[in-house]
């Protein structure tokens, strides 16, 4: 449901720009790429422009147009019952809405640094933090140190157990989203480190780009989401 | 191919003589497999196995412009040494893995479905090292002889098929099922970023059409023929 909720207020949003159609008539809702709320080149020189557009305008933009395929032919296969059909589906479902799902929250958890970017957290996000780890530094070490550990593509996050109200350091393989590792968990921060990510900025060296996304992080929005939920 | 070297080394290496050179009982490295040094005196030597970086078999220019001199350059310069690297680092805390060639400590440290820490290493320096080798200068075209023969057999009868097409996620490759790869393509990102961006789907296109070897494809084949039975031998009745 929550998958849902995060896009539609994006097409709502996004309709009058002349976006792709929402088929409300069918049910069936359409989903759009989100723009970002800067431009390409301001996270420079942490993300470089290059890789922003690309990311953005390629990778995001392909999820999008799978995820939508793949909820068509859901769609057809449920109408027909078609049992192993809809089972058969789940997989691509997973990599393209989740592919959506983790890129929506990962662009709204970038910022340059004159909208607030790298600036650390305060108030209940930022006790929270020390609370869990002791300090924002060790916290960013051991979100380093997951990132580049994990084989192969992924994503690394930052996690509010919204049950137990507490902070966690998660990873997720190739496009899965947080909740696959527990309905609970609530993505605070969300750090891409599939090779398209960085490549073309830092080759193989992921570790560098770990080190550098920080000054680019925007803590407000995972404030933001972390007091909407322990509220 | 990787494969085993080992080189007798003592913690205390002989003095320079004279003429400023080391001598060493051992003059050049010897091939010694599964061999396991007893000795328990700190004095003695040890022997310990690694394994080596290869190099492609042509120039790092030699792929342009299907494949840049720059991706060659880090792919292999640093993704593939790296996970050389990386093994022998992890080997020689290991007093178990060694011994192994490279296949058979694929198969061993995949452990069934249940890896240990070394395979990620072990079978990305084998799939490298048989990536390279599966394009060549001047590649791509059509197959010729038995592979297109069995190419046109397995379409033809689909429920007789000796070879496939698999994917495999990180760093799986068909050993661990002890089937016989008769080529590799590496489509992780790194691979074709630098030249293909995002577009996957030109760069394997590519790699069929321009790089793929298929003098290698053919000789593994007939490596494999040796294991599996292809066909039934025509045996002359009396």
């Amino acid at each position: 449901m929550a998958i849902r909720t995060l896009a539609s207020k994006q097409t709502l949003i996004r309709c009058a720009a002349a976006s792709p159609v929402l088929r409300q008539g069918r049910g069936l809702q359409t989903f759009s790429l989100p723009d970002l709320p800067y431009d390409y080149g301001e996270l420079e020189p942490a993300i470089s422009g290059e890789i922003m557009k690309i990311h953005h305008q390629k990778h995001h933009q392909t999820y999008i147009t799978n995820y939508n395929k793949a909820l068509e032919q859901l769609e057809e296969a449920m109408a027909k019952g078609d049992s192993s059909k809809v089972v058969g589906l789940q997989s691509a479902i997973k990599f393209n809405g989740g592919g959506h799902v983790n890129h929506s929250i990962f662009w709204k958890n970038l910022a340059p640094a004159h909208k607030g970017g790298g600036e650390p957290p305060h108030a209940a996000l930022g006790w929270a933090i020390d609370t869990n780890f002791g300090s924002l530094e060790i916290l960013e070490k051991i979100v380093n140190a997951e990132g580049a550990a994990l084989q192969g593509s992924g994503w690394v996050w930052l996690a509010l157990d919204k049950e137990l109200k507490k902070l966690r350091i998660e990873t997720t393989a190739n496009q899965d989203p947080l909740v696959t590792k527990g309905l609970q968990l609530v993505p605070l921060l969300g750090i891409d480190v599939w090779e398209h990510a960085y490549y073309l900025q830092y080759k193989n060296v992921r570790p560098d780009y770990l080190n550098n996304i920080w000054k680019v992080i925007n803590w407000k929005y995972a404030s933001e989401v972390y007091e909407k939920e322990v509220a | 191919m990787g494969f085993p070297l080992a080189l007798p080394s003592s913690r205390h290496p002989p003095p320079l003589a004279s003429h400023g050179l080391r001598s060493s009982s051992i003059d050049s490295p010897k091939l010694v497999l599964r061999k396991r040094c007893l000795c328990q005196s700190r004095r003695s030597l040890k022997v310990v196995a690694y394994y080596g970086l290869t190099t492609p078999p042509y120039e790092f220019d030699a792929l342009e412009p299907y494949m840049s001199k720059r991706t060659l350059e880090v792919h292999w310069g640093k993704h593939h040494r790296e996970y050389v690297e990386g093994l022998n680092k992890q080997l020689a805390n290991s007093p178990v893995l060694y011994g192994y060639t490279l296949e058979e400590l694929i198969r061993a440290t995949y452990n069934n479905g249940n890896p240990l820490p070394e395979f990620n290493n072990a079978a990305q320096v084998w799939n490298h090292d048989f990536f390279w080798e599966s394009m060549q200068p001047g590649g791509g075209k059509m197959p010729s002889g038995g592979l297109l023969e069995q190419i046109v057999k397995d379409f033809v009868n689909p429920e007789e098929k000796k070879l496939s097409i698999v994917r495999t996620s990180n760093a799986v490759c068909p050993l661990v099922w002890r089937d016989f790869p008769i080529i590799g393509l590496d489509v992780w990102e790194h691979a074709y970023y630098l030249d293909y961006k995002d577009d996957r789907e030109d760069y394997v296109n590519t790699f069929m059409n321009h790089l793929v070897s298929w003098h290698a494809a053919t000789a593994r084949i007939l490596r494999a023929q040796a294991f599996v039975n292809l066909g039934e031998p025509k045996i002359p009745v009396a």
